[in-house]
């Protein structure tokens, strides 16, 4: 069992009308389809806020990318922060083939990540499990008019009748917003690509795949250096694989990258071109009472992200959450229950299959709080200056506009109290693995399987 | 002008302009390009007043068209009216140098730099500093970068307080927050520093150049390094000491090794920057550390520098300095663990003898080249063996042949045709420098193999090194060694190898000349006509094509024209084809 002094915050809920934190989330809006049964192209598979948060973009198993753009202040509706609209929607990848492998390649977008801004286009990095492209997305409000042989229509103007040249002249249009591909960074990866992220030197990103990562300019797409190889000469002798990987949010010369059995290894880029070497290798030692068939699988870390301010990391492994800093390697400074009560059914979530799902994790913009993802449609908000937490339910029932959040609880054995939910009746198809925060508002979105929902803190 | 001339020529640049606007990336692109014929019809007044505007706004447009205009307007100040409207040209290139691609930017700064040149002093200040001020403090990183390169042309032609006005923005961009702009300043800083007062590059300069070299990111610390040669290259002697080398000695020894790469690829520009006292005292340390890097790369950058380095250094020093301090850093590398490290070390090593001199050649040197031919790694043995004829000056191949033919014989044996091929390569100069006599002996063997390798790009090479010697050592001696069994490979039951014959044929026939062309080889081709395979007897058509110029015009007449006309007639058409080929060309019709 985990350590005594964190179980006595963690179910620490406060009564209803209330939050795990100080916060009230209420529901702001929701996107996608409504009716039940799920296209599988529709599920969307990640959730990203660009760096000003003004821009909040999802990609899908149909390997799209919508961008949702927040609307400008509203006075009238001061208290009521502003809505996100569909910006732009583009297909960023299409299925594939591999004939030498003989292998399909699937479109879903397994990452997306943002440029920093550098000019008034916006840029961000998609990628699927092979193929990273580089888009732009700008904006267009002017076209040119007047042709010398022909009208704006199109009809041929009789060539005898041109006494003058005309130059064209730009005038005001619609607004139009354009997602281009600016560059496709292809055949580095042998397997797939799980993470990419972009070096605080704006100029280089990795991308990682299950043993390899690689670092790549932003404008060349012809070569990449692999900094991390952890390939064995015979590969059965593999015992794990790489799960994700970011790099510092600062230190340019700083990446992190997780693995299958639960260690974070931290690699400085300056002390040598191959990182195979790591500098600092964070993990904590077993707990021996603990141990099962499982202990390995649901050690392994599904998601790794930096704090804002890159003194601390978060792991999510299958059953909790874990704040590690940066300057202690020998175990995380705070770990959280995420569903404990899981610990009990980890066979028959075995046998479906859902031990091996990948729970991502992040950060709210102070760092304060963290936000995962659970099954039942629920997530969990930690917070970390209060040791308090709460479980909210993205759900089609709560759905009214700026309807408060009510924090659900789930009974983990002995008498289902009033308002508890018992373990058996959660739904193991409905899980959020992608979240994200506003880097600097309490806005978050959170994906069920098809539909995405924003929330926002209740302002009185 | 527009108007007067009728309809016939004003068509075609009414289509140019309107292709400006084209669906087709191609089309707009073919248009940008005769910018300058559209920009001479409409005339100056219109080009600036219409035409300039536009193009101002065509900023959406695709890379390679922005591309081409930043390039065309460069040279567009005739087509405004002369240098007095050249800051017509100033808008348009603003937003271009604001774009997110790299070299559409590098391109406008680049036209920017060249039309600054045609304003007047007045213009200058007036239109051109303002332009770079805005750039300069713009919102968007990308216009901000565009800046830094252009500082360094306007600075020496403004008054002084538009000097001191441009220094300070400089200043700024140095320290701005994000590193895109940093980087881009480091590297305008040598070359800003050169067009500064040496009082300013003293007081404005060198703290610049020190923060910079002390940035938190490993990207802007290295670009700092190159600005620090060319800062030291402004400064006095006696200044070097207080106000660049401590921040060179820290690059030198910084924690990231792509900067200790930096000072390892730029060192011989230091060397000659900061002159011989600092060599001595200094840079001789530093560079013994570069070569003992604990990463390859910066070893390899080092080594790359060893022949170099040394030839710089002061000549009444240079022979201890080496022997006492570069040559033991040297050693080790022989052995060192990367390949690149030691193929990159063998390609300068050799030069080091003529530095050293015989003695300490035979001494220190040799060992060392010896045990870079017994290298596993081929290229090492291959970078060694290109460059003997060093060696050969000071002491002579003879030391060193004993150790070089297993060399040679394994590279030419090599599994990876590459280095067999990179191998034949070398064969002239190692046979005009080992002599016929050990040519001879040893390695015809070997270049005779290659001509029934199973790689054809071998048997090719092996081909034109025949000629290569043939031209070396002459025709008699082709007569004697090579031509016989050249010629034996004609009667080969692989028909490959039959026609290697034809191709060495072809490639020997000119160097050997008239006499043993017609006695020794021709026979041979003519044979060879009748052979079953049609490959070889089309061959045979273009291998009389090739030498019948070498022929006189009896033989040409009495023994190739028969063959010819039968060949025409042969059955197989592209035997047909080279046969008629081959009359047409040698006029035997």
């Amino acid at each position: 069992m985990w350590p005594v002094t964190k179980c006595n915050w963690r179910f620490v809920v406060s009564g209803a009308g209330g939050g795990g934190n100080d916060v009230q989330w209420c529901f702001s809006q929701v996107k996608g389809a409504i009716d039940d049964d799920v296209a599988e192209a529709d599920i969307i598979s990640t959730v990203e806020f660009n760096h000003s948060g003004e821009l909040l973009a999802t990609g899908d198993k149909g390997g799209r990318v919508v961008i949702f753009q927040q609307e400008t202040e509203n006075k009238s509706q001061s208290q009521f922060r502003s809505e996100y609209n569909v910006y732009s929607t583009f297909q960023s990848h299409e299925p594939e083939f591999d004939y030498l492998k003989s292998l399909e390649i699937e479109e879903k977008i397994n990452k997306i990540r943002w440029l920093p801004q550098k000019n008034a286009a916006q840029f961000l990095l998609s990628t699927n499990d092979k193929t990273i492209k580089l888009w732009k997305i700008s904006e267009r409000d002017k076209r040119p008019e007047g042709y010398n042989l022909k009208e704006e229509d199109g009809r041929y103007r009789d060539a005898a009748t041109i006494t003058t040249l005309r130059v064209p002249v730009f005038r005001p249009m619609d607004l139009m917003v354009e997602a281009s591909p600016r560059r496709v960074f292809a055949n580095a990866h042998t397997y797939h690509i799980n993470s990419i992220s972009v070096n605080s030197d704006n100029e280089t990103y990795l991308s990682a795949d299950d043993l390899r990562i690689n670092l790549w300019h932003l404008e060349i797409t012809d070569r990449s250096f692999n900094i991390v190889d952890i390939k064995p000469a015979n590969m059965e002798e593999l015992t794990e694989v790489i799960t994700a990987a970011e790099f510092h949010p600062h230190q340019c010369n700083t990446f992190v990258y997780s693995s299958s059995k639960g260690t974070i290894r931290l690699c400085d880029m300056r002390a040598s071109a191959l990182c195979d070497k790591h500098s600092k290798l964070f993990e904590e030692p077993e707990d021996p009472s603990n141990r099962s068939f499982f202990s390995e699988i649901i050690s392994s870390i599904s998601d790794v992200k930096f704090s804002h301010n890159g003194r601390y990391m978060m792991t999510r492994d299958y059953l909790s959450v874990k704040i590690w800093d940066l300057n202690m390697e020998n175990r995380p400074v705070e770990t959280y229950q995420v569903h404990e009560y899981l610990r009990s059914k980890l066979c028959s979530l075995y046998e479906n299959d859902c031990i091996f799902d990948k729970f991502e994790c992040c950060w709210n913009g102070n760092d304060s709080v963290v936000m995962t993802g659970s099954y039942n449609n629920f997530f969990r908000m930690l917070d970390r200056s209060q040791r308090r937490d709460v479980t909210l339910e993205a759900s089609r029932e709560s759905c009214k506009p700026r309807q408060v959040l009510k924090p659900r609880r789930v009974c983990a054995g002995g008498k289902r109290k009033k308002d508890e939910i018992s373990v058996d009746s959660l739904d193991f198809n409905k899980k959020i693995l992608h979240t994200a925060w506003h880097p600097q508002e309490n806005i978050i979105a959170v994906a069920t399987t098809n539909n995405l929902y924003i929330f926002q803190e209740k302002v009185n | 002008m527009a108007g007067a001339e009728g309809d016939d020529s004003l068509y075609p640049i009414a289509v140019l302009i309107d292709e400006l606007r084209n669906e087709d990336v191609q089309l707009r692109l073919n248009s940008i390009k005769k910018l300058s014929t559209i920009a001479l019809a409409l005339g100056v007044e219109r080009t600036r007043t219409e035409l300039l505007p536009f193009l101002t706004d065509t900023i959406y447009d695709e890379d390679e068209v922005l591309l081409a205009l930043a390039e065309q307007l460069g040279s567009f100040t005739v087509l405004v009216g002369g240098p007095e409207f050249v800051h017509n040209l100033l808008p348009p290139l603003e937003s271009l140098a604001t774009v997110e691609e790299t070299v559409v930017r590098d391109k406008a700064v680049e036209s920017l730099r060249k039309i600054s040149q045609e304003h007047s002093p007045v213009d200058l200040e007036v239109h051109f500093v303002p332009l770079v001020k805005r750039l300069a403090s713009g919102d968007w990183f990308t216009s901000r970068t565009s800046a830094c390169g252009l500082f360094s042309v306007c600075y020496p032609r403004v008054s002084s307080s538009v000097k001191a006005d441009i220094r300070q923005h400089f200043r700024t961009l140095c320290s701005d927050d994000t590193p895109m702009v940093r980087r881009a300043a480091a590297s305008k800083l040598g070359e800003f520093a050169k067009v500064l007062e040496l009082d300013y590059v003293k007081s404005d300069i060198i703290p610049l150049f020190t923060a910079l070299a002390s940035d938190e990111q490993d990207s802007v610390r290295l670009l700092a390094v190159e600005a620090g040669v060319s800062i030291a290259t402004l400064l006095p002697q006696e200044d070097l000491e207080a106000l660049v080398m401590a921040t060179l000695r820290q690059a030198a020894e910084d924690k990231s090794w792509r900067v200790r790469y930096m000072v390892a690829d730029k060192f011989s520009e230091l060397q000659k920057a900061v002159g011989p006292e600092i060599t001595k005292t200094d840079l001789v340390p530093a560079f013994q550390n570069l070569l003992k890097d604990c990463e390859a790369e910066v070893r390899a950058a080092a080594a790359n520098k060893v022949k170099v380095f040394c030839e710089n250094l002061p000549e009444d020093s240079r022979e201890t300095i080496i022997m006492t301090h570069i040559l033991p850093c040297v050693k080790e590398l022989v052995s060192d663990t990367n390949q690149h490290v030691k193929s990159a070390l063998a390609s300068v090593i050799m030069s080091l003898s003529t530095i050293l001199g015989k003695d300490n050649t035979v001494e220190h040197l040799l060992p060392l080249f010896l045990v870079q031919l017994k290298d596993e790694c081929p290229e090492v043995r291959l970078n060694i063996i290109s460059n003997l004829d060093c060696v050969n000056e000071v002491i002579g191949i003879r030391q060193l042949s004993q150790s070089l033919l297993p060399a040679i014989v394994e590279l030419a044996e090599d599994a990876k045709w590459r280095v067999r091929l990179a191998i034949i390569e070398y064969m002239p100069l190692l046979a005009g420098q080992l002599g016929v006599e050990f040519f001879d002996e040893k390695l015809n063997s070997l270049c005779m193999a290659w001509l029934i390798d199973h790689v054809f790009a071998i048997r090719e090479a092996a081909t034109c090194n025949l000629m290569k010697l043939v031209e070396k050592f002459g025709a008699v001696w082709a007569q004697n060694t090579i031509v016989p069994k050249v010629l034996g490979m004609a009667n080969d039951s692989n028909y490959l190898h039959r026609m290697t014959t034809l191709f060495c044929i072809n490639a020997l026939s000119e160097v050997c000349g008239q006499e043993i062309t017609t006695k020794h080889m021709l026979p041979v081709v003519l044979k060879m006509s009748t052979d079953q395979v049609a490959n070889v007897r089309f061959n045979v058509a273009r291998s009389l094509q090739k030498i019948g110029p070498v022929l006189d015009s009896s033989a040409l007449q009495a023994e190739v024209k028969p063959v010819l006309e039968k060949l025409a007639t042969d059955q197989d058409m592209d035997v047909k084809y080279f046969a008629l080929e081959a009359i047409s060309v040698l006029a035997l019709a």
